[in-house]
């Protein structure tokens, strides 16, 4: 059931949570809202799910409009950041409550509870309250309780954000094998973009209320649409730069040509602009060489696949992140408080921020 | 006389507030290294000195003793005076004793019962929505705390009485309300309304909106939300409330005595009854019926101390379900 959301504005008070969102979702997708707190990303997936009502703007799935319809007739599962299950009720009957409330029989509401535990790994688990399941099963009860009534689309908030880094991992690498199994449409929120790049085939990053990118994580992360959404998906170094007939040059990078800029330069012209430059991006060098900047070595961390090395641009005084090979490491023998070159293989940078 | 069958409403609404702060997290585990030597500080500095720990508990002994527990006893003691069986006669032979005693059996239940559904409407409404002129409701719900009953049951004469705004027009429809049983559950449920609201805010407030929320996105419909979600997580706050509600209707005097007309063998309740036992020096009597009021509110005291553990314990169990 493909998901649209057409034009949607939602104010607050005097503060605008949503200022013309339109997105699609197609059907059997599983899409991740990505965003900093403030962005709008939660408001959207309540409006989606009738918790908010939109001041202007559609919803529909599937071609129906729903903009009107109440939450309980949506055919939406939503599953609350922090689960939301009923206390006082055990495992069996949170996962059936939906099932009853829809007068079926005992006996069919025992085989699709069963059914869905199953499906969320929970077996034998029917007769615990939520007060005594870990993070991880409350948060596998929520959805199996979502997903009770069989949904059309399913809506998570912040589905991992309650959870230490371990568990966290584990669901996220489940929950992209169990949306195979279940084939329901997906949207989910999260403000952490590995979280979104890992488990979603869509992505939409979001800031104050607007849509800034959206795509495949591989579109996002290899071609993103702005400074936001590069600074927003990691670690990024931003120099100082000026375009030099159509070339980026990093400011204080000895003479000579430099790195093939990512995209053609759309204006003509010379200028300055900052330059973002991922850490990956950047090497290392023993001596001076065209484009390659000087810097001084902070720290050292080599506990990890890639070496991280921290530098100092020491004319402006800016940190500089580089993340180098193991090998490449070992070549170099580089060593704290020595002074290197640091030499960028592929620069960006974004024609709104250019000023002549 | 009223105090001896209910505690005072301040004293009340103490307690129930207790019981709020006691769900509040302990701040004893964060600084858990530091607690022993804090523990140790704070009991050296308790204990010091022995004399004046031993004279305040032997003051408070004393006080709880002349105030409380001798009065209680002397109650009994006072009912049973000529023995078991003129005890029982008091209660049951006379005729307008036995009226008052039904009275109240049917007053107490139904000013409860209204003050339910209110208190319920009044707390869901107050704790969910925000709207305009939710504090002046708040304020409200408390003003019948602070009001003397003997003046709300004199703003019901001047409202229904013949004197009064409403009085002409009823008396024109044949409808009675001042001087019989409408008046005097009115005046008991004006008296009593707020203890089942008061209850149940701060526990709403607590508990939150996501249980109903999630119930929505699930499909429910508000009376299966309010009957499977709801309910369930607020049933020990609303017994509670509701026990207190009770103790309090059955003893109200203060309102009563003004609306009621105090006519015997009609509108006399059950205190108004010990009231008039003792005014006509038949205290033995009068103290059989004070006897039966104690009893319910010793009842009442032990449900209650029930009841406020298991608010706490289904508070705990949420703290951890989150």
């Amino acid at each position: 059931m493909s998901v649209v959301v057409e034009n949607v504005v939602k104010r607050f008070g005097s503060f605008t949570a949503l200022d013309g969102v339109s997105v699609t979702v197609p059907t059997g997708s599983l899409c991740a809202l990505l965003g900093p707190s403030g962005s709008g990303k939660t408001t959207l997936l309540r409006i989606l799910a009738g918790l908010e009502h939109p001041d202007s703007g559609s919803v529909s799935t599937h071609g129906n409009d729903l903009t009107k319809t109440n939450a309980r007739d949506r055919d939406m599962g939503f599953v609350f950041q922090h689960y939301a299950l009923f206390r006082h009720m055990t495992v069996f009957d949170n996962v059936g409550f939906p099932l009853k409330i829809r007068g079926w029989s005992k006996a069919k509401i025992n085989d699709r509870v069963q059914e869905l535990l199953h499906l969320v790994r929970l077996d034998g688990l029917e007769r615990r309250l939520p007060a005594n399941l870990s993070g991880g099963q409350r948060q596998r009860v929520a959805l199996a309780r979502a997903l009770a009534a069989e949904p059309k689309v399913l809506l998570l908030d912040e589905p991992f954000g309650a959870l230490d880094a371990k568990v966290r991992q584990e669901l996220r690498t489940w929950l992209r094998r169990f949306h195979k199994e279940i084939a329901v449409t997906t949207i989910l929120v999260t403000h952490d973009q590995e979280e979104a790049f890992e488990v979603a085939d869509e992505v939409v990053v979001m800031r104050q209320g607007r849509i800034e990118q959206s795509g495949s994580p591989q579109q996002i992360f290899d071609h993103p649409a702005s400074a936001f959404v590069m600074d927003f998906l990691g670690h990024v170094n931003v120099f100082h730069g000026r375009l030099d007939h159509g070339s980026p040059r990093l400011h204080g990078a000895t003479h000579g040509s430099t790195a093939a800029a990512e995209r053609p330069v759309s204006v003509a012209g010379e200028g300055t602009t900052p330059l973002y430059v991922r850490p990956h991006e950047l090497d290392i060098e023993r001596h001076s060489s065209d484009g390659s900047l000087a810097a001084r070595i902070l720290h050292i961390n080599p506990a990890g696949p890639l070496v991280r090395v921290q530098l100092i641009d020491e004319r402006t005084a800016k940190p500089i992140m580089v993340e180098l090979s193991r090998e490449r490491f070992a070549e170099l023998v580089l060593l704290p408080e020595e002074t290197v070159f640091v030499q960028p293989r592929q620069v960006r940078y974004f024609t709104a921020d250019y000023s002549i | 006389m009223e105090t001896r069958f209910a505690p005072p409403p301040k004293k009340e609404r103490a307690m129930a507030a207790s019981g709020a702060t006691l769900e509040s997290p302990k701040p004893v585990d964060p600084a858990a290294p530091n607690a022993p030597a804090a523990v140790g500080k704070l009991r050296r500095g308790q204990q010091d000195p022995t004399w004046v720990r031993t004279t305040l508990i032997l003051l408070a002994v004393a006080f709880m003793g002349i105030l409380v527990v001798l009065p209680v006893v002397n109650v009994f003691v006072q009912a049973f005076a000529n023995g078991p069986e003129a005890y029982w006669r008091y209660l049951t032979q006379d005729p307008e004793t036995r009226h008052a005693v039904m009275l109240t059996l049917f007053i107490a239940p139904a000013a409860v019962a209204m003050n339910t559904v209110f208190g319920v409407a009044a707390a869901w409404a107050i704790a969910r929505f925000e709207f305009r002129g939710r504090t002046l409701l708040i304020t409200l719900i408390d003003l019948p705390f602070s009001v003397s009953p003997v003046v709300a049951g004199l703003a019901f004469v001047l409202w229904f009485g013949m004197q009064g705004f409403l009085g002409p027009q009823l008396r024109e429809w044949d409808i009675k309300i001042l001087f019989s049983w409408p008046a005097i559950l009115l005046a008991t449920s004006f008296v009593t309304f707020p203890f089942v609201a008061r209850e149940l805010i701060p526990l709403l407030e607590e508990i939150g909106p996501d249980e109903e929320l999630a119930a929505v996105t699930l499909g429910a419909k508000p009376w299966q939300i309010f009957w499977y979600v709801t309910l369930p997580n607020i049933k020990w706050g609303l017994l509670y409330g509701i026990i207190l509600c009770n103790a309090r209707a059955m003893g109200e005097f203060g309102a009563v005595y003004v609306v009621s007309g105090r006519i015997a063998g009609q509108t006399d309740t059950m205190p108004l009854r010990i009231d008039k036992l003792f005014q006509e020096y038949n205290s033995p009597a009068s103290f059989a019926v004070a006897s039966v009021l104690t009893l319910l509110a010793l009842v009442t005291l032990a449900v209650k101390t029930y009841l406020e553990r298991k608010v706490i314990e289904s508070a705990e169990t949420k703290k951890e379900a989150v």
